[in-house]
């Protein structure tokens, strides 16, 4: 390990500009002539416009214009669309209503966008927003999944009739039936997975830029991959052409996937800013991200696991109802099938599983991919049935995870999924020897001597990352292909630029990128420059989401380093007359193995650009750009374990321990990965006692601001206790599973076990409010 | 936020001059309740007079164990003010879990209690204690002051200009947070005081800040958490939200009652 | 339009705004001093924070009206051109930040509460005193720390001066 290699404890090189205000987000940008948007959104859950009368609004101060949907169509802006085609168990596609930018006829939530308003401030853009007279017929609305699916609920697109977008199956049926009616045991329960808003704390922004000279636009924008941004706002939204489009998510104040999409809004400011004939900039404001940003989970299932008399499980039957919003957003069909149901086999074999998910529209905000992504959802449904059964089958939580851990690999399951490598039993050995389990029964006694519950719980986690195969996702309905680009940029005084199509909006890839590359050159990591978010530099990526930054875009930034190294080893040869293969690159030097000849690195870097001694035909120039498109998913994995002392008479919740054992494969920097999984694990605990999106029954969002939705904040928060268990992942060069979502994942079945072993009460739903732990403790006893 | 006027008064005489001939405007001191719900477009006053700046507003000052807080002494200073904590250290840790450290610079006791939000701490504290409200034109006492949600006695024009109060002989304050704002979901404040037991309760009554006979009764006879335990807490009258159904508040109401009066001592 | 005058680190400005200008809008837009954030609309979230008078306050809270007249920092005045204040190296030193965009509120939140209570700050303290600020980023495992830190290490400071 070097000091600022692979594994090292290095600090941020970001970290200065964010510290002393110099960092640079949308809302920071400033271009001559700039203006202002601001946007009419539909006040109701679902209405017909009959009409929009915008003279007075355009009459208004500082108003350049007023610009509704039918311009929108009129100009050939395309609908929004979702990019994973899903078939439901008859074959039939899934069912997606058209998605129109700015709504043409009908509104089908509560901040569904309607026209915008484009004026020199952003107090008069809002001014003349509420003078935008709109003639609503009000329509019926259903808010949650269930209901939606009901006969005779009200029908929000006429492409999908009853509201079903798709009726989904994975896994055979036949065996699991067959196994739970000849099970030793049955374990029955329901689970309901609470809606939560990502709430990274940048609101969404974007400033459109149109350049009538150059028929060009630039779009900066808060996104996680501006790459798929340009394409998708080219190819299906008409927007321009790629060459005609540039797009720049600069310095992102967070995402947790909610900055993956394609907004209304970023298409509507470029298109706005040709109309208009000026420079766009909107800023969202956090009442409209809550509601407009997409949300996550929302999933209500039933779940039956079959035990034999050994108490091994042998079948797992689940029908899921996942609510995906108004309209399917960019990957909603994905998150609760092939991201949720293939996970389904935990870290458990069982023989059978059998999945079948129902997606349904409601007017609600879309839902897609929130931090974990369907694997929170498949982890928290799986880990509360464990929980459930030791507590049916009279024996340990521990016991009953380790008779059915998964042992050899690579493990094929019934869902899809083959797992390369693991070791469970040594994370969860790792957690309960760092949480102390043996001790519990003492810690409680003296906790009851005070009053107070206490309650102990486990999580066993698995996720797949590194998303994904391309060809893989492409056979499952993918619309894109799910690789990563890089290119190692060496200049000819040997400083290097690693250009990527990865994108850090929190998780230190300035620092982790050249950390790769310090400790492979042996360069001192201040010479390497990492360059990210820019259409225009970066020549292609896919973007940061699914923990697929360092298994899949550091695995790019070795393959070209590969290829660097390679001619940078044969100019040295051929300066040092040695042969290429006795070339090693060791500190900042490329020696001859065995010799004490060698060539300073920034000397071949020269050498390569005035190209007046190369081996003969060799191009000029040292850059390489690389490709990697993975060959497997990762599989981190864990096992988490939450300590909680409950008030019986307030019903609060106090964390008085949270363990986290995490196998990620090896590690790049183990101050970041830390990081990720404290956040990880922050957002996990929100959603567990926190956090929960909720709509009235006309779908007004009641929780539209953190005077309603309790964000985690620093009291209610334990410090955590980490520890990594290490299998090498096996499938890319640099052995990395991916840390990114662990700690959403893990955290919310171990926190909830914990507080059903406190309570003494097992039918609990999240989140554990104060007011739910008291009401389940009243009728506990 | 709608546009107004904004004006800042260097005197009590010049506020109510300036209020009363803007008629739509607002007096404006800390503007850590009124500045936010401006920016969600909630009101809209047309003039908004600061009272920031009349220096006679603002300050503590202690006559043996009378009180005296001027009405743009903000949170903080309440909270920090080591005098008033000999005398009456509830009041002072009533300020301190205010809002947040930051608005706890900006918020004043005047403001809070003109506003009369029915989650604030304040009415509380002030009920509790039996406090004296002091405006521009007249005194009033704290039973009379608060007459509803967002609703106080105070006239057209009318500002507050100081609270005053007997430290008690006892007191406490004990309050649970709604999860996500941290306003008091219930926050009781109870005291012994000259004038008898009393027990004010916020954040929980459908009608605002209110007193509990069934509490002072059972303290007047002993003052103890214990003396709670057998006294009903009528759900009939309390706040039901998301957050806390009105049983659950009632629940509360009875279990801060009692942590008020064990942490008076 | 009301000009408004303001001392922010340490220099004299003025501006032209609406009264409904709020003070961070003024500084973000006026002053072109862009790391001050705006995070929410309802005086929760702390990315604001900046120092008025010696003390911390929401700036997303305040007109720039009612401020003219005062003493302003913020993140970017907060150590000389160049260098870190100790809290900022604190951060730095013990990843008490990922996205960035809640951290100048934070450090500043962090500056004021050890001006308050340096010295004798907790764990427990300092989460208390955080009761302001929402970071979704760190869970605040390492913003604690960072926080603890410093407040050790400008009591160091501290004594070394006595």
């Amino acid at each position: 390990m070097g000091v600022e290699g692979i594994g090292a404890r290095v600090t941020r090189k970001e970290d200065k500009r964010f510290l002393t205000g110099k960092g640079r987000y949308t809302d920071d940008m400033t271009v001559p002539g700039m203006k202002y948007a601001y946007f009419v959104r539909s006040p109701y859950g679902h209405a017909k416009i009959r009409n929009i009368d915008a003279t007075a609004a355009k009459a208004m101060p500082g108003v350049i214009d007023v610009l509704d949907g039918k311009q929108l169509q009129a100009d050939g802006i395309g609908n929004l669309i979702c990019g994973w085609m899903i078939h439901s168990k008859d074959g039939t596609p899934m069912k997606m209503g058209a998605w129109h930018p700015l709504a043409v006829d009908t509104v089908r939530y509560v901040g569904d966008a309607i026209a915008i308003v484009v004026a020199d401030s952003s107090g008069e853009a809002r001014d003349a927003a509420e003078a935008v007279v709109i003639d609503y017929e009000q329509l019926p609305t259903v808010v949650e999944a269930v209901a939606a699916l009901a006969p005779g609920a009200p029908q929000i697109h006429p492409e999908a009739p009853g509201n079903l977008i798709f009726d989904w199956q994975i896994g055979e049926s036949d065996a699991v039936d067959k196994a739970i009616a000849a099970a030793a045991h049955v374990t029955e329960i329901e689970i309901l997975n609470n809606r939560l808003s990502p709430n990274p704390m940048e609101p969404r922004a974007t400033l459109g830029i149109y350049d009538t000279a150059e028929d060009h636009y630039t779009c900066y924008t808060t996104s996680q991959n501006p790459h798929v941004a340009r394409l998708v706002m080219s190819a299906f939204y008409n927007v321009a052409p790629e060459n005609k489009l540039r797009v720049i998510a600069p310095d992102v104040g967070g995402g947790f996937g909610s900055k993956i999409y394609i907004y209304p809004e970023e298409i509507i400011c470029l298109w706005a800013s040709k109309k208009t004939g000026v420079p766009v900039k909107w800023t969202s404001d956090r009442t409209e991200a809550f509601l407009t940003d997409a949300h996550g989970r929302d999933h209500v299932s039933k779940v039956k696991m079959a035990f034999d008399a050994n108490n091994r499980i042998t079948a797992l039957k689940v029908d899921t109802i996942a609510n995906l919003g108004a309209y399917m957003s960019l990957f909603s069909s994905a998150v609760p099938t092939y991201l949720y149901a293939t996970l389904l086999s935990g870290q458990y074999a069982i023989p059978a599983i059998h999945a079948n998910v129902r997606t349904v529209y409601t007017n609600t905000v879309p839902v897609d991919a929130y931090r974990g992504a369907g694997r929170p959802e498949a982890t928290y449904l799986l880990e509360r049935t464990m929980e459930t059964a030791a507590r049916e089958l009279g024996v340990s939580p521990a016991e009953l995870r380790r008779t059915n851990f998964i042992r050899t690999f690579p493990y094929q399951t019934p869902v899809i999924m083959n797992y390369d490598a693991g070791d469970y039993e040594a994370s969860l050995n790792a957690a309960m020897q760092a949480a102390d389990w043996n001790g519990f029964a003492a810690r409680r006694t003296q906790s009851e001597a005070k009053g107070k519950k206490r309650g102990i719980g486990m999580s066993c986690y698995i996720e797949a990352c590194g998303i994904a195969p391309s060809a893989a996702v492409g056979s499952l309905g993918a619309g894109v292909g799910l690789w990563e680009s890089a290119e190692v940029r060496v200049n000819a005084v040997g400083t290097i630029e690693v250009l990527t199509g990865s994108h850090s909006h929190g998780q230190g890839h300035e620092t982790t990128f050249a950390q790769l590359v310090a400790g492979r050159l042996g360069v001192p990591i201040e010479s390497i420059n990492i360059v990210h978010g820019d259409t225009d530099k970066v020549q292609m990526g896919m973007g940061t989401y699914g923990s697929r930054s360092g298994a899949v875009g550091m695995s790019a930034v070795v393959k070209a380093l590969d290829k660097v190294e390679a001619k940078a080893k044969k100019i040295a040869a051929h300066l040092m007359e040695a042969s290429e293969e006795d070339i090693v690159i060791e500190n900042g030097e490329l020696k001859v193995a065995g010799t004490d000849k060698s060539v300073p690195w920034f000397q071949v870097a020269l050498a390569s650009y005035t190209a007046h001694n190369l081996p003969s035909g060799m191009e000029p120039g040292l850059k390489e750009t690389a490709f990697y498109d993975p060959s497997n998913f990762t599989f981190p994995a864990g096992c988490y374990i939450a300590e909680v002392e409950i008030d019986p008479d307030t019903g609060e919740t106090d964390i008085v321990q949270f363990v986290a054992a995490d196998d990620f494969g090896n590690i790049i920097n183990p101050m970041i990965v830390e990081g990720q999984v404290h956040g990880g694990i922050a957002q996990g605990v929100g959603q567990a006692l926190l956090e929960n999106v909720q709509y009235d029954a006309n779908g007004q969002l009641l929780t539209a601001s953190y005077m309603d939705y309790a964000m985690p904040r620093a009291d209610d928060l334990p410090s955590f206790t980490l520890s990594h268990q290490n299998t090498p992942c096996p499938s890319n060069p640099l052995g990395i599973k991916g840390c990114g979502e662990a700690g959403a994942i893990g955290s919310p079945p171990a926190l909830i076990n914990a507080i059903t072993d406190a309570i003494g009460h097992n039918k609990l739903t999240m989140p554990a409010t104060p007011m739910k732990v008291w009401q389940a403790l009243q009728t506990a006893h | 936020m709608y546009a107004t006027s904004y004006h800042r008064a260097s005197s009590v005489e010049d506020a109510v001059r300036l209020k009363s001939a803007n008629e739509e405007g607002k007096y404006l001191s800390g503007g850590m309740t009124l500045i936010s719900t401006m920016k969600q477009r909630l009101a809209a006053p047309s003039d908004l007079i600061d009272l920031r700046h009349i220096p006679t507003l603002r300050g503590i000052s202690i006559d043996g164990r009378k009180v005296t807080i001027g009405a743009a002494t903000p949170h903080a200073d309440v909270a920090a003010s080591r005098e008033l904590a000999a005398i009456c250290p509830a009041i002072c840790k009533l300020a301190g879990h205010i809002g947040d450290p930051h608005v706890r610079h900006m918020g004043t006791i005047g403001g809070s209690i003109a506003n009369n939000d029915p989650a604030a701490d304040y009415p509380a504290g002030l009920l509790g204690l039996g406090a004296t409200i002091v405006t521009d034109r007249r005194s009033l006492s704290a039973d009379d002051f608060f007459t509803g949600l967002f609703e106080t006695a105070l006239e057209e024009g009318e500002m507050v200009t100081s609270v005053t109060f007997e430290a008690p002989e006892k007191a406490g304050y004990a309050k649970f947070n709604n999860p996500a704002s941290r306003f008091a979901m219930t926050g009781v404040f109870a005291a012994k005081t000259a004038g008898g037991i009393r027990v004010a309760v916020t954040g929980a009554g459908a009608s605002g800040v209110f007193r509990h006979p069934g509490f002072e009764q059972a303290l007047a006879s002993n003052w103890s958490a214990d003396a709670l335990s057998n006294v009903a807490v009528d759900a009939s009258n309390l706040m039901a939200d998301m957050h806390a159904n009105a049983e659950y508040r009632a629940n509360l109401v009875k279990v801060m009652a009692k942590r008020a009066v064990a942490s008076a001592g | 339009m009301t000009k408004v005058t303001l001392t922010v680190n340490g220099r004299a400005m003025s501006g032209e705004c609406e009264d409904r200008t709020l003070l961070v809008h003024f500084i973000r837009e006026k002053l072109g001093l862009t790391g001050t954030h705006v995070g929410c609309d309802t005086t929760q979230c702390g990315a604001c924070v900046v120092h008025m008078d010696g003390h911390s306050v929401k700036s997303c809270s305040i007109l720039a009206v009612q401020a003219s007249g005062s003493t302003i920092t913020t993140i970017e005045g907060l150590a000389g051109q160049g260098e870190l204040h100790p809290v900022q190296a604190a951060f730095k030193e013990h990843h008490g930040l990922q996205c960035g965009f809640c951290t100048p509120g934070m450090v500043m939140t962090a500056v004021d509460l050890i001006n308050r209570e340096g010295g004798t700050l907790t764990e427990e303290t300092v989460r208390a005193g955080l009761e302001g600020n929402i970071c979704r980023c760190t869970g605040y495992h390492n913003i604690v720390k960072a926080i603890l830190a410093a407040d050790a290490e400008m009591a160091t400071g501290r004594q070394a001066a006595e």
